[in-house]
């Protein structure tokens, strides 16, 4: 795919967020082209989550500059950050559907309360990106608990792009789901955000979905970026970090916090 | 040595109510000041006013029927040692209107709202629901916690207005039933006594606690972290935390009426 060589649509630079005394985020760099899909590969506890969240502005980075579309973000608030934010759209890990409401209030959320759509409109457009995730009529009208996991991501997505965004973030959009599903899921993403030409910027632990979705990998350790490369690049970054995580070994730089024996 | 840690603990506690007081602080201000701007959500309005008011009648009703009913008793028991038996219509119009309709139906409430809706957002928060709202350029404080709020400081006052007369009514039942008061007598002292005052400062203590308690409950709910078990928490802290508040808020309110 198509990697810009105008003005990338997200640059992340120098981005650092703590909690207390554990740094997350440790001077983060890193651009997302135009209709470029980022996959970020790291670790439970790499602080993944945090980053994107720190582009939507749910939680507030310590130092460092988001710039989206070349305007800066950080300290964005009201409605700024609500215009801001109507440029994304987002998968969550766990879904994130809203319990008390049916499918497709749920695919329509975002345009009938973030955009003021009439109801009838919003549902018939919330049918049709059902339709695009491979779902029927029939699911619209359920209740997101009376479907398996591999329905509620689906439903899920249709939500992330129901709204058409610019940009769309995916977050271990195939976790817990079987290979199967986590295909379809991939085969979703790809054809969501080719049909939107957005810009995707995607976390996971997946290598096998990150090969599928990505343009560019970008590896993500102790709350910095130690390789990032072309993804037909992958299996010969010359980095121990990147290797150690694509071959899934316990041995190498990357040290999890086990207590052996 | 043991001083010193002595000290530190004390001082590590008072630093720590200190925290928490800003930042409940800080979160009722904004809650508030999104409860006057809009967007606003009437829909959900309504909803929040059906589910706090409407389905607690029947736990505030019965509350305050036994109540109105076990003070008749007792204040009969009571007074009968200086024969003033006649002062039972009085007392429990009074007790139940200004303080036992209101500080019981707010702990009843406290215990069915309070609890539910730090459950509810809890759950929301730990499932990242609350960080979907955002995603989908809606205000969390506008379409969760505003409804939520004004519902309760309207509704509680319905709530405790109902059950100044379901407890009258009570104690009148026990009186007329039990201890052979006649109905008439009974009736006439208790319109003779009841002020408006009295029914006034009830049902203010009653929309401060109805704040109160949808506040504590939006406040621990959505703040909570970590699981099944961080909403467990959520839930028991939102419930402690408003019945304090309730009482320490109802003698406020009692002074600032009733003193001099």
């Amino acid at each position: 795919m198509a990697t810009s060589q105008t003005t990338p649509k997200i640059i992340i630079r120098g981005l650092h967020k703590a909690f207390g005394s554990k740094v997350v985020l440790d001077g983060v760099d890193l651009d997302i082209g135009k209709a470029e899909s980022v996959v970020i590969l790291g670790g439970s506890g790499s602080g993944k989550s945090v980053l994107l969240k720190c582009v939507l502005g749910i939680v507030k980075p310590d130092s460092g500059s988001i710039k989206v579309d070349g305007v800066e973000t950080v300290g964005m608030k009201g409605k700024e950050r609500d215009e801001l934010l109507r440029k994304f759209g987002m998968l969550f890990q766990g879904a994130a559907l809203f319990d008390s409401l049916k499918v497709w209030q749920n695919v329509a959320f975002g345009l009938i309360q973030g955009r003021g759509m009439a109801r009838a409109e919003a549902k018939a457009v919330a049918l049709k990106k059902l339709g695009q995730v491979g779902l029927g009529a029939d699911v619209a009208e359920l209740s997101p608990a009376e479907l398996s996991g591999g329905m509620q991501k689906r439903v899920a997505l249709a939500r992330a792009i129901a709204a058409d965004p610019e940009i769309i973030f995916f977050d271990e959009p195939t976790t817990g789901l079987d290979p199967i599903m986590a295909d379809v899921i991939n085969d979703l993403i790809i054809a969501s955000v080719r049909t939107l030409g957005a810009s995707a910027l995607s976390i996971t632990h997946d290598i096998a979905s990150a090969r599928k979705i990505a343009d560019r990998v970008a590896m993500l350790f102790n709350g910095k970026i130690h390789w990032q490369g072309p993804v037909a690049e992958l299996d010969r970054s010359g980095n121990a970090h990147v290797d150690q995580f694509i071959h899934g070994r316990a041995e190498g730089p990357i040290r999890m916090q086990v207590l052996r024996p | 040595m043991f001083l010193i840690s002595f000290l530190g603990t004390i001082g590590r506690v008072f630093l720590g109510f200190l925290g928490a007081t800003g930042r409940l602080g800080i979160f009722m201000g904004a809650a508030v000041s999104h409860v006057f701007r809009p967007p606003f959500y009437p829909r959900l309005l309504l909803q929040q006013m059906i589910s706090i008011g409407y389905f607690s009648l029947p736990v505030v009703g019965l509350t305050a029927l036994f109540t109105g009913m076990a003070l008749a008793l007792q204040i009969f028991e009571g007074s009968a040692r200086f024969n003033a038996e006649g002062t039972v219509a009085y007392i429990v119009a009074i007790g139940m209107t200004r303080e036992l309709a209101p500080v019981l139906g707010g702990l009843m409430v406290a215990g069915r709202v309070g609890a539910a809706m730090a459950a509810e957002l809890g759950t929301m928060r730990v499932t990242e629901q609350i960080d979907a709202l955002t995603t989908l350029s809606t205000n969390p404080f506008k379409y969760l916690i505003a409804p939520r709020l004004i519902a309760g400081t309207l509704m509680v006052p319905f709530l405790v207005l109902v059950g100044d007369i379901i407890g009258i009514f009570g104690g009148f039942t026990m009186a007329v039933q039990a201890l052979d008061f006649n109905a008439g007598t009974y009736i006439k002292n208790t319109f003779d006594i009841l002020t408006n005052l009295d029914i006034i400062s009830g049902l203010v203590k009653a929309a401060a606690f109805g704040f109160i308690v949808t506040l504590m409950g939006c406040f621990h709910g959505f703040n909570s972290r970590g699981g099944a078990q961080g909403v467990g928490a959520a839930t028991t802290n939102a419930v402690v935390s408003s019945s304090i508040l309730i009482l320490s808020a109802n003698l406020i309110v009692t002074q600032l009426f009733f003193s001099n």
